[in-house]
């Protein structure tokens, strides 16, 4: 198999998942910054959070977590880390294929000797390896964090792990989601509001689940397939509700080469 | 042997009509011209031809091989100048140029420099900083680069100087001396008949005629006018000559047939001022077909 596009694709993503990576990691580390004197005065914070209303505390998933034990402190983090990387995979989705379409460099790239099924392989592959890379950035902040902010206070390290490795799993149902999502629409005229409406739009969801107690909610969005409160609570994922997810973005990914194996890359107008 | 053969190929965008039953093949070595006005369907032809697009029926082969399950296999010998020549943005011309000739087999980087040279393209500029003439060097020099047995040019001299429009032709025809097909799609008919051995001609979405450029040329008429005094009507009362309208000392009509029996009559004149040119494509369809 050649590697031009995917070379070609991984520069031209590459720039962006840098972007991303740094800003996450910079989040991570200020975040942990304020554990020391959030964990001191723990009784009061908690006491205070008693106060809040419910659902507010639903809302950010905060109800049940020990904000002054390191991974129920991680847990509220992590909400904010899934979001940004949400959006960042879901613009990766949505841009993949309909960048090229709205630039009009589709017509460069498939008149090339090659098919359709291996420029998606390759287009693929090279943003997965760049949402690795933000992943990376992530564990290494997270770890970084935990060592310098936490003093000798324990963490459960199976459940740290459990969090930091949903996350490749988590992007894939935004990539594959965006990706579809951008083959069924007419034209995407521009990535970031479709990526910042799935992925806040699944938060909120994941919010309304939490406040009304529509069970029916968690089983479409992500926020839920791998809650932080659940999986911290439990030191175990809600292992139906990944295979869910698993599902959802095995299919969409079927889907998805079925589309644009098949798809008219339509002339200018 | 025929490079590409056409089929009863239709194609639909959901209702609207892009190229119904259209069917002609071209022969190995020789400069088809494809012309018809915008929006006839000659780029959803050549879209279809390229797997760019899927056919609603009907099928089409190139090479001999069924353009919809060969396609990967068939492009490694196909060159390809959009009308409309866009390319990522943020690349310089080289590196665009050098990712371009990784698809293929070979090395091709000497006759990147030739044409490149010779189509006076700055290979150290970035592709958005272009003119749009320039981008066209650039579809020009990517469309021969991987010397391609097959040519499909849609529209392919917009944007270019006169200077440059030669040059490319020159081009083409050098590329056509060495045994490359060339399927050359235009609306300037004036341009398909100095390259072309034979057109086909589409209008509508369905093809209305396919000849040879001389049998074209000599049914073809020309657009005639005159001014000079006590002209008439009456004046050019000659077979093949049709729409005459003339009043006020002009002349003007159309002229189907051989010349010399209009320059014969216009001899004869006191002729103030005379034109004798060819009609726009749309003024020869709506005479061709009458």
């Amino acid at each position: 198999m050649k590697a031009n596009i995917l070379r070609h694709e991984f520069q031209g993503h590459l720039r962006s998942a840098l972007r991303w990576s740094l800003s996450v990691a910079a989040l991570i580390l200020v975040f942990f910054s304020i554990f020391p004197s959030f964990a001191s005065s723990a009784a009061t914070m908690n006491q205070l959070m008693a106060n809040f209303p419910p659902e507010l505390l639903e809302a950010f998933g905060m109800n049940g977590l020990d904000m002054a034990s390191v991974l129920g402190f991680f847990g509220l983090l992590f909400l904010f880390v899934q979001i940004c990387l949400a959006i960042q995979a879901g613009s990766y989705g949505f841009g993949l294929v309909s960048i090229e379409e709205s630039e009009l460099t589709a017509d460069f790239l498939i008149t090339k000797p090659v098919s359709r099924t291996h420029i998606l392989n390759s287009k693929l592959l090279a943003v997965l390896a760049c949402l690795l890379i933000t992943d990376l950035a992530v564990w290494l902040s997270s770890l970084a964090g935990i060592a310098l902010f936490t003093g000798s206070r324990e963490v459960d390290l199976g459940t740290l792990v459990l969090l930091l490795f949903s996350l490749p799993v988590f992007q894939l149902f935004f990539l594959s989601v965006g990706l579809i999502i951008s083959l069924l629409v007419k034209r995407v005229r521009s990535v970031t509001p479709y990526a910042l409406g799935l992925g806040f739009g699944m938060y909120v969801l994941s919010a309304f689940s939490g406040i009304g107690d529509v069970a029916a909610l968690e089983l479409i969005t992500p926020f839920k397939h791998f809650d932080a409160r659940y999986i911290v609570q439990h030191a175990a994922y809600d292992l139906p509700l990944v295979l869910l997810d698993l599902a959802v973005s095995a299919v969409s990914l079927v889907a998805v080469y079925w589309l644009y194996v098949r798809r008219d890359i339509r002339a200018v107008v | 042997m025929s490079i590409v053969e056409v089929s009863k190929l239709t194609k639909f965008y959901g209702k609207a009509r892009g190229i119904v039953d259209v069917s002609f093949n071209v022969e190995e070595g020789e400069i088809f011209g494809f012309i018809g006005p915008n929006g006839a369907g000659k780029s959803t032809t050549i879209r279809l031809l390229l797997s760019l697009i899927y056919p609603s029926s009907g099928n089409a082969k190139v090479f001999g091989k069924d353009v919809v399950s060969y396609g990967p296999e068939i492009r490694r010998n196909i060159g390809y100048l959009p009308s409309e020549v866009f390319y990522y943005e943020g690349m310089k011309v080289i590196n665009l140029l050098r990712y371009s000739a990784s698809f293929y087999e070979g090395d091709f980087d000497k006759r990147l420099h030739e044409l490149s040279e010779y189509m006076e393209l700055d290979l150290s500029r970035r592709i958005d900083d272009l003119s749009y003439g320039n981008k066209k060097k650039v579809g020009i020099v990517q469309g021969l680069l991987h010397s391609p047995k097959l040519l499909f040019l849609d529209e392919p001299t917009s944007g270019l100087d006169p200077l440059m429009q030669r040059k490319f032709f020159d081009l083409i025809r050098q590329e056509n001396a060495r045994g490359v097909t060339v399927f050359f799609s235009s609306h300037i008919l004036g341009e398909v008949q100095r390259l072309c051995t034979r057109v086909g001609i589409i209008r509508e979405g369905q093809m209305v005629e396919i000849s040879d450029i001389r049998s074209l040329q000599q049914s073809n008429y020309k657009k005639v006018h005159v001014s000079a005094a006590g002209i008439s009507a009456a004046s050019f009362d000659l077979p093949g000559v049709t729409n005459l309208q003339a009043d006020n000392g002009t002349a003007r009509f159309f002229f189907k047939g051989d010349i010399n029996q209009i320059t014969k009559k216009l001899s004869g004149m006191q002729i103030a001022d005379v034109t004798i040119e060819e009609p726009t494509l749309e003024e020869i369809f709506m005479h061709y077909y009458e």
